[in-house]
């Protein structure tokens, strides 16, 4: 690891001004990411400004909603009552990520932050866009088995790996940040880029923007009885998504009245599948539905050598979420019945 | 190298822990220090290409940071590069050699110790970050000649066969016992949006343990252990 030095601060804009001042200065938080990286040379700050101390892990009711706080822990988000309560596919979602030592460790705000998985990425001997602009896409005729189907372009087709960021996409989530100019709101599907010719810009956020918060609206929270995040990987736990599926209904009397679906494993960034909500919206929640509305998710995808296989197992993935989805809740209020 | 208080942390709205020099300079003493073998190696493998002043690009050097933990129970007051991860530090600096080095990305669960109660990948973290924790390792689990009852079931279970993930496995399955009785869901519990405290089946223990890795394959063995440490934290023993 390159040698770097190491900086303390204990309120937001002291954060802020201490990356401002250093051209290649980072915030550190859990690290679970940052640290791996960095022992690969893939990521080398020369100078790492350490958030820790901010007063920003608390979680409560904001505007009728919740204000996730960015250094809330990503295992004491899952499992905060009121998360579980009132955005259940924000808990699923988490729990299907990492392991428990590393969701202990992993913030809110830096799991958005996380960087792809891309084999190529990790390894400095190969041709990587994102890590060395130029270089070229050694996944793009590569071994591309976990790589993008949807929004890549001839430049990149890494994924974003966050489950946790499945879900936010999916309840229209907020992202509170702070810079030199003061504070800022940013819509959760503007949060991440599609990699374009820039692939090495992963999201939206200034260098120098720290984000404060994630905000679930108050709105999201009429799918609690009704959400299903279904993550589809090599093993049974404690591996990426090949494909991820967060799928978010609200249904009276069999029709359903709203409905959110969101793709993970798929693209530069979490992949809100509106052609599908569209077809679920004012339909009957049945497994025709879902079948169609899962075609319509998949109608643009594209895939390369070796990961065509998503794009059918993807529908069923979709098919099965909102199955469950829309079957939970049925179990659930007949047990309270 | 051990004392016997932790000092306060020092409240400043920023506090410089390490301003670093230039790596200008640095190559000055390196190269002093024999390290001109090594630039040089560095200039072959650039292919020749880079000049000497473009290697020489303004660089901090890591400054040790002052850093305060309590490990199983002793205090310690060190002064730290902060480029030492927790593992390294507790293996290479506080003899501490129970916590095993396995993937050292945070894809296997070797490392896990317990910081302030609660289960982490120790290859993942800086030392200096968690300037003030409190830590238990695999050394601090049993009192005196006494194992701890996850220790002693993992021998009647034969929960390992080489043992090198052993240690993690036991740090991480008594925090992971602590998180039961916390009413923590996981990713196999059926309905997170019930509250309270989730029946500890098989499958909820594999789930719950899926963040150590036994090349082995010494589960059942690890999971007959977890059920019957579980038991016993029932009946308060």
């Amino acid at each position: 690891m390159k040698p770097f030095a190491y900086t303390r601060v204990t309120n937001n804009q002291a954060a802020v001004q201490a990356v401002l001042r250093e051209q290649t200065a980072k915030f550190i938080a859990g690290g679970t990411n940052l640290i791996d990286l960095m022992k690969e040379n893939i990521e080398h700050p020369n100078q790492l400004v350490d958030i820790n101390r901010l007063d920003l892990a608390r979680i409560e009711e904001h505007n009728g909603g919740l204000r996730l706080g960015a250094l809330g822990r990503n295992s004491d988000t899952a499992n905060n009552r009121l998360v579980r309560e009132r955005y259940p596919l924000v808990s699923q979602a988490i729990l299907a990520g990492a392991s428990p030592q590393l969701r202990n460790a992993a913030t809110n705000g830096g799991n958005l932050m996380q960087r792809t998985r891309c084999y190529y990425f990790y390894d400095v001997a190969m041709p990587c866009n994102k890590r060395q602009p130029g270089s070229g896409c050694g996944a793009l005729e590569g071994f591309n088995r976990i790589h993008a189907i949807f929004g890549a372009s001839r430049q990149c087709i890494a994924t974003h790996p966050s489950d946790f960021c499945v879900a936010l996409a999916a309840l229209d989530a907020v992202v509170q940040v702070e810079g030199p100019q003061g504070a800022r709101s940013i819509p959760f599907a503007d949060f991440h880029r599609l990699p374009g010719d820039t692939p090495e810009i992963d999201t939206n956020l200034k260098r120098d923007e720290l984000i404060v918060a994630i905000d679930l609206p108050a709105a999201s929270s009429v799918f609690a009885a009704h959400s299903y995040y279904l993550k589809v990987r090599d093993r049974a736990s404690y591996a990426f998504a090949l494909v991820s599926v967060g799928a978010a209904l609200d249904v009276q009397d069999g029709t359903i009245r709203q409905a959110r679906v969101a793709l993970g494993g798929v693209a530069h960034k979490p992949w809100r599948a509106k052609e599908a909500e569209l077809i679920l919206t004012g339909a009957r929640a049945d497994e025709q539905t879902f079948r169609r509305a899962a075609g319509a998710a998949m109608q643009d995808a594209h895939g390369y050598e070796h990961n065509s296989f998503k794009i059918e197992l993807g529908k069923r993935a979709i098919v099965r979420a909102l199955t469950v989805a829309a079957v939970k809740g049925e179990q659930d209020e007949s047990k309270n019945e | 190298m051990r004392e016997d208080r932790l000092g306060p942390y020092s409240p400043a709205g920023e506090e410089k822990i390490a301003t670093g020099f230039k790596r200008r300079e640095f190559l000055k003493r390196s190269a002093l220090a024999g390290g001109g073998m090594v630039l040089g190696q560095r200039l072959l493998t650039d292919g020749g290409a880079s000049t000497l002043d473009a290697m020489v690009a303004p660089q901090t050097v890591s400054e040790k940071v002052a850093v305060r933990l309590r490990v199983n129970g002793s205090n310690y007051g060190l002064s730290l590069d902060p480029r030492v991860s927790l593992l390294d530090l507790l293996r290479e600096q506080l003899d501490l050699p129970g916590t095993k080095k396995g993937c050292n990305h945070g894809q296997c669960g070797a490392c896990t110790v317990l910081v302030n109660g609660r289960r982490i990948n120790s290859c993942l973290a800086l030392a200096v970050i968690h300037d003030g924790s409190e830590i238990t390792t695999v050394e601090g689990l049993a009192r005196g000649d006494e194992l701890h009852p996850l220790q002693a079931a993992f021998i009647r279970h034969e929960g390992f066969q080489c043992g090198y993930c052993t240690s993690g496995q036991i740090c991480s399955a008594v925090a992971m016992l602590r998180e039961v009785e916390q009413g923590t869901a996981s990713h196999v519990t059926s309905d997170v949006r019930r509250q309270g405290r989730v029946e500890l089946t098989d499958e909820e223990i594999r789930e719950r343990m899926s963040g150590n890795i036994c090349r082995c394959g010494a589960y059942p063995g690890i999971v007959a252990a977890v059920r019957e440490a579980s038991g016993k934290n029932e009946r308060g023993a």
